[in-house]
């Protein structure tokens, strides 16, 4: 009973939030409430027993994305306001064809589950409870599925690679260093000899 | 009343469904469509992990590792175009962004 | 010298001299180039004679020179040949007789042209063609003298291209001959249809077994043979501008008068009578088809009568005059006495050359002046001319007293009144009456005619001495070979047309005789016109007919309307004369005693006169149908059925259909995302549906 609490209650907040995130004006309260969406999914995670996931969510998502989010809004200068604008013009077609997605979806998942393999499934029951969620995510990570592994270690490389290339500015006032220079720096060009007279100085001061 | 998979299913349909809506209505803003986008990907992955969870399989929640994993490489390459966008244009408002109309 | 070389050579012979005028006549000369194709003409011309002496008073029987193979596909066997026998002989002599008095003729009218090689080149052409058709032994060979004449008149139509009038007369004529030779291709292919061969010789002998073959069509049995005459007949109506298909011959008097003098009078329009007479074996057979011709010759004859009575340019009248005669020729052989027509075409020839050269004659020293109205007093200035019009006016009238003599026309013109009068009465033809009584009416008419025509250019006071002026000013043009030959149809005041001349005359306009060149053919003419009558009557419809046709001419056992002719009642014989006299008396009266009341009536433009002047309005109803309808038929297929429906639908539509298309499918790429993704919702949605279809929901 305790469970079907708060599955309704963490979907419920799931789904307010999720709709908020679409319809709030201020782009930083439409991050917060993505921020929550996220908290509730977590939490319907560990009701489906994958704990481990559930906080990968919360690290990953929360902690990365949303924040990489966050701080994209508060760093672009725009007017928020002139962008909502023709909001409610797209808005009843796009309830309709959402309503008639979201009825469709349903009917199907009503009809995979009954037809399926889920038919007779009764309690959402951890693959075998003495083992972790992790430790079972991680006997067939790098087993099974060790290809997938390595190339979404690639994806995120590339992605990093990526995202480096495309907002590296070159600055002009700031300096930095060229390895390369440095190490090819030859004798002529960075020492000079220059006589010093003895208790005249480098500068030719008197010295004090 | 018992939760059964379907009740699950029906969370992630909402979710994506919001996404999707969410799209439409906020084309000016590409932030949101973006956020949009991670909704979408969040519903997929409340519904692998559903059927994961129902039917004993542990690959569903591979399967969800691997969405979270691309979705925030997604999420950051997408920014990062997002940032460029802005600094050409001093705008984020992609609805007149039709210089490959056809 | 066999007689088949000579006729051989004889035939040949106008070819050889056109096709040295033809191609070398800028090389060698103007005088060598008529020398040599009148010469040629006069060989051939003797040839004709002599053969036809030979047939008359000799004893030749008929042959055929077979020359070489033309085309041999199956059945269908044609030989290039020459067959002699007495209606190619009589037509030889027409043709080669009035042709070198042409050529002769030709010498003297015109001296002043630029392109006299040319001129004769197509003359002798002409003759060339005419002779293959007149010597034809099956329909293939006919058929090409046919269109070769048709060729030949086209040329020489349009011999001064020059003027657009000219160049539009003879594209008319070769264009209503076109429809006539349509109907003559058709008769000739039935005729191979019925018989399976297009020889004359093997034909003839098979008609009669043919005679009641019917065929079906449209629920109807009609008789074969009738339907071949009748096409083969609409082929002659073509070519001897018969109703209906005669509105180019007066036009075609465009050309220069020898011209019109040798093939609108006595040469090519006869063409028509010649295939009728040379297909008495068909004709006699087919009852509706010479019923049609009977019917069609009389309506003819009368119309043209009428049509010329009004007419104001000479040689009109004398045009019509030879449509009317050759309506007379074709009721004659639609009633069955095929000798009377074919006697009326050798007499007509000789009369009619003689009216047309004799106008030319007149021309030529009016300096081209044409309009009848603008001439008279002429008697004392061309006495020669004078005296010659009047004996082909009266041989045209048929002027003589029946049972002692008179001249050419009388003749041959009685003989077609009285026969048709004998077939009306003894049932052989139920035209009879109808062409009887036409035939006379149209006597009176052609008396009227050519006696005003007498009056009009010879008597009266001479119009052209108050034109004084227009001539003060003629300068020499010699370089102009586009002679205007002014046409005499309501001329507003076009009194400067005919200044174009290299005459070098200037001053007043002075009526002279005409050269000795052009006289002599003139006077030979004459006696024919004159004694032509008398002489060849008893051969050609008389005593001796049996033996001078000898079989060229068929006629069924029932025919015997000749020979019923000559025994007619007293007052049919005397009928012609009398309304011949009347005729000329009323002409008298209009144009000599009371000089100026035809002006006055014609000035009148009342309705009668207009429908008459106008030819009963048949251009103009012509131009009407056909040629606008022609072209608003060419129009509608143009540009509704080609441009629009077939270019619509095909070449041009279907690249308005992919770029109309493709405007429209570009707007897909709007170049907004959200476009794009909202396209590929609904595509999420509609695979859904599907899904949720196929799995069963």
């Amino acid at each position: 009973m305790l469970q079907g609490i708060a599955f309704y209650l963490l979907s419920a907040v799931a789904v307010a939030s999720g709709l908020l995130v679409v319809t709030a004006r201020n782009p930083v309260h439409s991050v917060l409430w993505l921020i929550l969406a996220f908290f509730s999914s977590a939490g319907l995670f560990v009701l489906l027993g994958a704990e481990f996931l559930a906080m990968l969510l919360v690290v990953v998502y929360v902690g990365a994305v949303a924040v990489l989010f966050l701080f994209v809004v508060m760093m672009l200068d725009v007017d928020f306001v002139r962008l909502r604008e023709g909001y409610a013009n797209y808005l009843p077609l796009a309830a309709i064809v959402a309503g008639i997605l979201l009825a469709e979806m349903i009917m199907i998942s009503i009809v995979v589950v009954q037809g399926g393999a889920a038919a007779d499934a009764t309690d959402p029951a951890v693959a075998g409870a003495d083992t972790s969620n992790v430790e079972a995510i991680g006997r067939v990570l790098y087993t099974d599925y060790v290809y997938i592994f390595q190339a979404s270690g690639l994806v995120l490389l590339i992605a990093m690679i990526g995202a480096i290339i495309l907002t590296l500015r070159k600055k002009p006032s700031v300096r930095r260093q060229d390895p390369a220079d440095q190490t090819n720096r030859d004798r002529q060009t960075s020492v000079e000899i220059k006589g010093v007279v003895t208790g005249v100085g480098v500068t030719g001061e008197e010295l004090r | 009343m018992e939760v059964t998979l379907q009740h699950y299913l029906a969370v992630g349909a909402m979710l994506f469904t919001i996404g999707v809506f969410g799209i439409f209505v906020n084309r000016k803003n590409v932030i949101i469509i973006l956020m949009s986008v991670e909704l979408i990907l969040l519903a997929v992955n409340i519904n692998f992990v559903a059927f994961s969870a129902y039917l004993n399989d542990i690959s569903g929640q591979i399967m969800a590792m691997f969405i979270l994993t691309v979705a925030a490489a997604e999420a950051a390459v997408g920014l990062a175009i997002l940032v460029t966008f802005f600094r050409n244009r001093g705008d984020i408002a992609v609805d007149d962004a039709n210089v490959m109309k056809g | 010298m066999s007689l088949e070389l000579l006729v051989t050579l004889g035939v040949f012979a106008p070819l050889l001299g056109a096709a040295i005028a033809g191609f070398f006549g800028r090389r060698i000369g103007n005088i060598p180039s008529q020398a040599i194709t009148t010469g040629l003409l006069f060989f051939s011309c003797l040839v004709s004679w002599t053969v036809f002496g030979q047939w008359t008073w000799g004893h030749l029987e008929p042959f055929t020179v077979t020359l070489a193979p033309f085309i041999n596909v199956g059945d269908f066997q044609s030989d290039w040949a020459i067959r002699i026998d007495a209606l190619s002989a009589v037509m030889l002599v027409v043709v080669t007789t009035v042709s070198s008095l042409v050529h002769l003729y030709s010498w003297g009218y015109m001296a002043e042209d630029d392109s006299k090689p040319r001129f004769f080149a197509y003359l002798s052409l002409f003759t060339f063609a005419m002779l293959t058709l007149v010597t034809a032994a099956d329909f293939m060979q006919l058929f090409f003298g046919w269109e070769g004449v048709g060729l030949a008149s086209y040329l020489l139509i349009g011999f001064w291209f020059k003027k657009p009038t000219a160049s539009a007369a003879a594209i008319k004529a070769f264009v209503v001959n076109r429809v006539g030779d349509f109907g003559f291709a058709l008769g000739i292919i039935t005729v191979f249809w019925m018989f399976g061969t297009i020889q004359f010789a093997e034909l003839f002998p098979l008609i009669a077994a043919q005679k009641g073959q019917g065929w079906e069509f449209l629920g109807y049995t009609w008789s074969a043979l009738d339907l071949a005459g009748v096409l083969l007949f609409i082929g002659a109506m073509g070519k001897s501008a018969q109703f209906f298909l005669h509105t180019w011959l007066p036009d075609a008097m465009e050309g220069p008068t020898p011209v019109s003098a040798l093939i609108h009078a006595a040469t090519m329009v006869t063409a028509g009578v010649y295939m009728v007479c040379l297909l008495s074996p068909i004709y006699e057979y087919a009852p509706t088809a010479s019923l049609l011709i009977a019917i069609t010759g009389a309506v003819t004859a009368l119309f043209a009568a009428t049509v010329g009575l009004m007419q104001n340019d000479i040689k009109r009248v004398i045009a019509y005059s030879t449509c009317s005669q050759l309506g007379y020729m074709f009721f004659a052989a639609g009633v069955g006495v095929y000798e009377s027509a074919m006697f009326h075409l050798f007499t007509h020839a000789f009369f009619k050359a003689l009216l047309f050269l004799g106008a030319g004659s007149v021309i030529h020293g009016m300096h081209h002046e044409q309009d009848m109205r603008k001439m008279g007093g002429l008697w004392k200035l061309l006495p020669v001319t004078y005296a010659v019009m009047m004996i082909g006016t009266i041989a045209i009238t048929g002027l003589g007293i029946p049972e002692i003599g008179g001249f050419a026309g009388f003749y041959s013109k009685d003989s077609i009144i009285e026969s048709a009068y004998a077939a009306a009465t003894t049932g052989h033809s139920a035209a009879g009456y109808f062409a009887f009584v036409v035939g006379l009416f149209a006597a009176a008419l052609t008396s009227y005619y050519s006696w005003r025509l007498i009056f009009m250019t010879f008597h009266n006071k001479p119009a052209w001495k108050e034109d004084e002026h227009a001539h003060a000013h003629a300068h020499d043009d010699h370089a102009s070979s586009a002679r205007l030959e002014t046409h005499g149809e309501p001329l507003p005041d076009d009194d400067h047309a005919h200044d174009e001349h290299a005459h070098g005359h200037h001053g007043p306009l002075k009526p002279h005789e005409s050269p000795w060149v052009m006289l002599v053919p003139l006077i030979l003419l004459s006696i024919g016109a004159v004694a032509a009558g008398f002489v060849f009557a008893p051969h050609f419809i008389g005593y001796y007919e049996t033996g001078f046709w000898r079989g060229a001419i068929f006629n069924s056992p029932e025919n015997h309307v000749l020979h019923d002719s000559h025994e007619v009642p007293k007052w049919v014989k005397w009928s012609p004369l009398i309304v011949t006299l009347l005729g000329a008396g009323i002409a008298a009266y209009y144009y000599v005693l009371r000089e100026g009341l035809a002006k006055r009536m014609a000035a009148k433009q009342g309705p009668l006169w207009s429908f008459l002047y106008n030819k009963w309005y048949f251009d103009e109803i012509y131009d009407f149908v056909f040629v606008k309808g022609a072209r608003a038929l060419g129009d509608l297929f143009w540009k509704i059925g080609d441009v629009k429906i077939i270019d619509g639908l095909g070449p041009n539509g279907a690249a308005w259909a992919s770029l109309k298309s493709a405007a429209r499918l570009s707007k897909i790429q709007s170049g907004y995302v959200y476009h794009y993704a909202f396209v590929m919702l609904l595509g999420v949605a509609g695979l859904l549906a599907f899904a949720i279809y196929a799995w069963g929901a």
